[in-house]
């Protein structure tokens, strides 16, 4: 497999905790601009593949480049993402006491520094930003609200936001609409669409609706490594995703 | 320019208010200490002076612990030693005043040096004779060890309640060492005997009214960086880190070094409290460092309310306040006394007394509103 063109390459990764195998010999690889749903049981290692691209966890073996060239388990999660990844947790991580507005002003991409936070003021380029963001995520008429104070789904999209502020090159997005009504599911999936056309985006669902609402390549991982991947109609017609995760 | 900019966000009325009653209670108070006869009833006499002097160097401390603890979740259990470090910065330049008036009339040593045998003085002592010098200590000091020791801390993500018992340890240790003689600070006795500060008598009236009142202006210049710096970014950075600091890390900030900054600026606060605080009271000696008295710091700002500027000052003050009229009136009982304080707080006042008055002016006003309380989960829907 070549490295070229791709965004994330992932090859033969393994890792263990204890022993067990949470990641085994996994090989993936989403090309730039691409849109990827990853599906799996529990247990399957999909969370742990997200620890290993953002640098939370080293990997035992194997290699993991991001953008072709670099190599990410040569990185901490501040450098990581400072290059381009963003991560959206499966538990909505927002920063409760802050205001929605704040939310986005601390994710904003920009200098990292200490010293440039004590003295930064906000450009007028950086609010033009700001109202964009909260436009896409719909959420300019709870800009003043405390971060707390927001419904769970309405938590998820401020932090899909805090994400598109950080602006990434490639999203990591994990369960995004767990806890959502159909409707909030459906204009997740727009909202998701509509980044993916000028991002590379990585979704982690189980939600197998909304995961054709997405309409993408899917990858099933099982026990740490891909059990199938292709469109969601072959995957789930494979007889081995039925067994270990769709259940007949 | 930067200062300004630095300041630019702002304060809120209530710091402004803060900051005016700190520079009048620096004015008002030595004048009426000094310039009133002692038969007048508003006359202030000079132990009162000492006294608040004492507590406004205990509501800076309690401040710095409230940079670290109430705004950036650090809990630590031993800014008794920063306190305690400047402390003995400025102590060793008072000792090296008293020159040849000591009781062994030995123009460079101090009366320990000459009675432990030394024969000169130790490197560590050199410079304490300049009153510039020992300034700079006061702060290079514990902002030093605050670095280093923040430096290994924080990269090596020790967080919660680890950090908490290590900077426990740091104090103890500090402790255990002050106490040896051949540390070279004058063993369990500590430094006292203090004669003259910057040329004037320690024991004078004057120089007491006047470190009263540079003791309530270092305090109101803490409130003011500390206001400008919660107020900037790097503020809700802070709050950030405190608050949920992995996804801090996700969004490409590092928060060691959110955390070290805070420490190391929290501890230099902390060291200047000290080094006002040992002329108010003539003696510095290790009992400073006891990890009783850096928890002691952790219930003042508790009891006024982390998390905010003027909570803790307002613990600080009442806190040492009860202490005082406790100790006198029923000395066995302190220790149960804020043992239960403590615990009350806890439990009942998560935000101190500050987090009561504002929930109780926050109540009125809605009752004046006729505005119900907003409903936690009654929230508008987005329009789809």
């Amino acid at each position: 497999m070549s490295k070229s063109g791709t965004i994330l390459y992932l090859d033969g990764v393994s890792v263990a905790f204890d022993g067990f195998k949470a990641i085994n010999n996994l090989s993936l690889v989403l090309d730039q601009g691409e849109m990827r749903a990853i599906i799996g049981p529990n247990g399957a290692g999909k969370t742990t593949m997200m620890d290993i691209i953002t640098g939370k966890t080293r990997p035992n073996s194997g290699q993991v480049f991001f953008n072709g060239d670099v190599d990410l388990t040569k990185h901490d999660e501040a450098d990581i993402a400072t290059m381009g990844i963003g991560r959206k947790f499966q538990k909505p991580t927002v920063f409760e006491s802050h205001t929605v507005e704040d939310n986005l002003v601390l994710a904003l991409a920009g200098e990292r520094s200490i010293l440039s936070a004590l003295f930064a003021r906000r450009s007028s380029g950086e609010s033009v930003r700001i109202d964009e963001i909260l436009q896409t995520v719909r959420l300019t008429h709870r800009r003043d609200d405390l971060a707390a104070d927001l419904s769970h789904g309405q938590k998820q999209w401020l932090e899909i936001g805090m994400l598109l502020a950080q602006d990434p090159k490639l999203l990591l997005v994990d369960e995004p609409v767990a806890g959502m009504t159909d409707a909030e599911t459906e204009e997740t999936a727009r909202l998701l669409k509509d980044i993916a056309r000028d991002h590379s985006v990585i979704v982690v669902e189980h939600d197998m609706h909304f995961v054709r609402e997405l309409g993408v390549k899917v990858t099933c991982l099982h026990e740490g490594s891909v059990l199938s991947e292709g469109s969601l109609d072959h995957v789930s017609a494979d007889p081995r995703v039925v067994e270990v995760y769709l259940g007949r | 320019m930067i200062t300004q900019r630095f300041l630019s966000n702002g304060f809120s009325p209530r710091i402004q208010l803060t900051l005016l009653l700190l520079v009048a209670v620096a004015i008002l108070v030595p004048v009426l200490n000094l310039a009133l006869p002692a038969d007048n009833p508003f006359h202030v006499p000079t132990y009162l002076v000492a006294l608040f002097g004492k507590y406004l160097c205990y509501a800076l401390l309690a401040l710095a612990l409230d940079l670290v603890w109430g705004y950036c979740g650090i809990l630590s259990l031993g800014h008794g030693a920063f306190f305690s470090l400047g402390g003995y910065a400025m102590g060793m330049y008072l000792m090296r005043q008293i020159g040849s008036r000591g009781v062994y009339a030995n123009p460079i040593l101090p009366d320990f040096m000459v009675f432990l045998n030394y024969r000169e003085l130790p490197w560590f002592w050199l410079g304490f004779d300049h009153f510039w010098f020992a300034a700079l200590m006061v702060m290079a000091v514990p902002g030093l060890l605050a670095f280093v020791f923040g430096w290994f801390a924080f990269r090596s993500r020790v967080t919660g309640v680890y950090l908490s018992i290590i900077t426990q340890a740091m104090t103890y240790a500090l402790l255990l060492a002050f106490f040896r003689n051949d540390m070279g600070f004058g063993g369990n006795n500590g430094l006292t005997d203090f004669k003259d500060i910057v040329g004037f008598p320690v024991q004078a009236q004057t120089t007491r009214a006047t470190l009263f009142a540079l003791s309530a202006l270092a305090l109101a210049l803490g409130v003011v960086v500390t206001a400008a710096i919660v107020g900037s970014k790097y503020g809700k950075l802070m709050i950030a880190v405190r608050d949920a600091e992995p996804r801090t890390r996700f969004l490409g900030w590092r928060p060691e070094n959110v955390k070290l900054f805070a420490f190391t600026v929290s501890a230099v606060m902390a060291g200047i409290a000290g080094a006002l605080y040992v002329p108010q009271v003539g003696i510095i000696n290790p009992g400073e460092f006891a990890p009783a008295n850096s928890i002691e710091v952790v219930v003042w700002t508790a009891v006024g309310g982390r998390g905010t500027i003027i909570g803790p000052i307002i613990g600080a003050l009442l806190v040492n306040g009860a202490k005082s009229w406790f100790t006198g009136a029923l000395p066995e009982l302190w220790l149960f006394a804020l043992g239960g304080l403590f615990i009350f707080v806890t439990l009942f006042l998560p935000k101190g007394i500050l987090g009561l008055y504002d929930q109780w002016t926050g109540h009125r006003r809605r009752i004046r509103k006729q505005e119900p309380a907003p409903l936690p989960g009654a929230e508008v829907q987005p329009a789809e």
